[in-house]
């Protein structure tokens, strides 16, 4: 170390350091994500895309694309169903389409 | 001859050329403007166009540009002595790569950070694009089936690097999740990485892993290939973040790392030059160093790959257009350092020039092999680590650049596959699976096509230099028309690209005699291909000129 540095003033010196250690970090988050900035953000719209579409389709008048497929889900979800509508406080199924006891 | 004064010639010679030449380049020909509004600026999405610290932005070009092929092309070319491979990485970066690195970016800078293909599309002409689109398609399945072999040729010959080599992606898989899970921090996870990496290199050695000759009727290369093209499916399919980024990020650490315990080895033992400075006494077979040399050192002293990365990435991100002489040149710079230490380990890092002639005893021997040997025994013999711990380190350092360019490439040619079944209405052909599967097949079918265990991807190394260089060729192209609508001088671009085509042809010409001889029919109908598509860019080139000549012409009298 050069003399000049054990003149300074620790504190000084503290916030040298602390501002040294600042930069390394920028230098070195910046080098990890901004080759792939691009196609991280991209996928995030996406998803974000499709969110908003299921929100607001029925709003729009489109009719959500999601409920066609929901229909798959039925067998699996036709055991557990009776339990969830008679805890909901129904004694019937709600569902006109859905049957159930 | 001392191979410091060697190092020391060359790092200065790229040195002065970055101060005065770089300076000319982007003063009097592409007059770069700081005050000139960028596409990072104009376009600011925080997606795609985002100003970046020119710093970082050159360390990501470089990173991206520098992988094994730097190491590959020098470390065969070195067959002709040493003297012609380092003066053509020499010339090759100042005259040649570095110009093209920033003219690559100023042109895409220019035209609202275009790629380089969709360029070639505007300045050129429509036929010219379809001409980019299968040259890259090309460079990429070579580039892929090469490393395939490249890669399984040193887990073969060094077995101690197996165990870091994969498990390098363990830990790679790991910083991945605790970085996007934000459990620590990036500084503390990037000396875990290093540490860990460092950790595996040491221990390799001690538990070396080795595929035998024969599995199941197949040899040992070639089940290590299939296993290579099996993981970078896989890898090329996976979200980025998983993988690819804490990878890539590890990789650029351990390039610095790598790059400055070889070049302080170099400098510690002083080593004298084995090889001879030219070689008198090639051994049978080997083809004239005109043109050949020219194709076989593509990578680290001109490559067509940095202007996919400068026109395709790097220009949406560039902060003032003046930064395009530290993030191009310097870039290619950067390059042509790796490139002079691999010549270096592969002609001075032998005990006598019978060792070194027994590795170098056809042409197409020695490559990474003797860069990996020669390397090694410079850092045990400069810093005292031990022989195989030294040669554990540099051949995962190959291994994981070439892996990184494998899965890069996989991704990049299942993009291309599922562009044409979106042009020619094939439903199945765009799905990811289908896509990747295709470009795997096509990889794995040159891989074996010449040679049943996997040893084709060799030979067809200078046929991949010389793609790459038609690749450079048509960027330089673009440059040029740029430059000569701009009334700039356009001889700096030009002679490159002059010579560039002259090189190309005469060795695609003298290639496809020794596959006829060698009665090889694969490669001799790749070269072909190959040729077509040089003689079309010639004539794209001759065209292209004499349209703009025409043009500006008519624009003088009028």
């Amino acid at each position: 170390m050069s003399e000049h540095s054990n003149d300074e003033h620790p504190v000084d010196r503290r916030a040298r350091i602390k501002a040294w250690l600042g930069q390394a970090r920028f230098y070195a988050e910046e080098f990890y994500s901004a080759r792939y900035r691009g196609a991280i953000a991209r996928a995030q719209r996406d998803e974000d895309d499709l969110f908003m579409l299921m929100v607001f389709s029925e709003l729009m008048g489109v009719p959500n694309p999601v409920a066609y497929y929901t229909l798959e889900l039925q067998p699996l979800m036709l055991e557990r169903f009776h339990d969830w509508h008679r805890r909901m406080g129904m004694e019937k199924s709600p569902l006109d389409d859905f049957r159930c006891c | 001859m001392s191979a410091i004064v060697i190092l020391f010639l060359g790092l200065g010679g790229m040195a002065l050329a970055y101060f005065l030449y770089s300076k000319f380049i982007a003063e009097k020909v592409f007059r770069l403007d700081s005050k000139f509004r960028t596409p990072a600026h104009e376009f600011e999405d925080g997606i795609d166009f985002v100003p970046t610290n020119r710093y970082v932005l050159w360390g990501h070009h470089f990173t991206s540009v520098a992988g094994a092929a730097p190491i590959v092309g020098p470390a065969i070319a070195v067959i002709w002595g040493w003297l012609p491979a380092f003066l053509w990485v020499v010339f090759g970066t100042i005259f040649f790569a570095g110009v093209h690195d920033t003219g690559a970016l100023w042109a895409s800078v220019r035209n609202r950070a275009k790629s380089v293909g969709a360029l070639t599309g505007d300045v050129v002409g429509k036929r010219a694009r379809s001409l980019f689109m299968v040259v890259i398609f090309l460079v990429l399945l070579m580039v892929n089936a090469v490393f395939g072999v490249v890669i399984a040729g040193l887990l073969m010959r060094f077995p101690s690097a197996v165990v870091p080599v994969w498990g390098a992606i363990a830990v790679a898989l790991v910083i991945g999740q605790l970085i996007y899970r934000r459990i620590i921090g990036l500084a503390l996870v990037s000396l875990i990485g290093v540490v860990a990496l460092y950790g595996l290199i040491i221990i390799g050695p001690s538990m070396p892993l080795q595929m035998p000759d024969q599995v199941a009727g197949l040899p040992g290369n070639a089940i290590w290939i299939l296993i290579l093209f099996g993981y970078a499916a896989i890898a090329s399919l996976l979200p980025v973040w998983v993988l690819l980024q804490p990878r890539d990020y590890i990789n650029g650490l351990q390039l610095f790392i790598g790059l400055i315990i070889l070049y302080g080895a170099l400098v510690i033992l002083n080593p004298a030059m084995v090889a001879p400075m030219i070689n008198d006494n090639v051994p049978a077979g080997t083809p004239s160093i005109i043109p050949l040399l020219f194709v076989t050192i593509a990578c680290g002293a001109i490559s067509g790959f940095h202007g996919l990365v400068a026109g395709g990435t790097s220009s949406k991100q560039l902060d003032k257009e003046t930064d395009a002489r530290l993030v191009g040149y310097f870039g290619a710079v950067g390059e042509g350092m790796l490139a002079l230490g691999a010549i270096l380990a592969a002609t001075a890092g032998f005990a006598s020039l019978t060792d070194w002639s027994a590795m170098y005893d056809a042409f197409g021997k020695g490559g990474v092999n003797a860069f990996v040997e020669g390397g090694a025994y410079i850092i045990s013999n400069g810093l005292g680590l031990p022989e195989t711990t030294a040669a554990t380190l540099l051949t995962v350092m190959a291994a994981l650049f070439a892996g990184t360019t494998m899965d890069t490439g996989l991704r990049l040619q299942r993009y291309i596959f599922q562009e044409w079944g979106e042009i020619y209405q094939q439903q199945w052909m765009k799905k990811p699976a289908m896509a990747t599967l295709l470009a795997v097949g096509s990889c794995l079918i040159l891989a074996f096509g010449a040679g049943a265990d996997g040893s084709g991807g060799l030979l067809i190394w200078p046929l991949f230099g010389t793609t790459n260089q038609l690749l450079a060729g048509l960027t330089l192209l673009v440059v040029t028309v740029m430059l000569v609508r701009l009334g700039r001088p356009m001889w700096f671009t030009l002679g490159p690209l002059l010579f560039l085509l002259v090189m190309t042809v005469l060795a695609l010409l003298t290639q496809l005699r020794s596959f006829y001889e060698a009665g090889n029919y694969f490669l001799l109908v790749l070269d072909i291909v190959v040729l077509i598509a040089s003689i079309l860019v010639a004539m794209e080139c001759a065209a292209a000129l004499k349209r703009v000549r025409r043009e500006s012409a008519t624009k003088a009298e009028g």
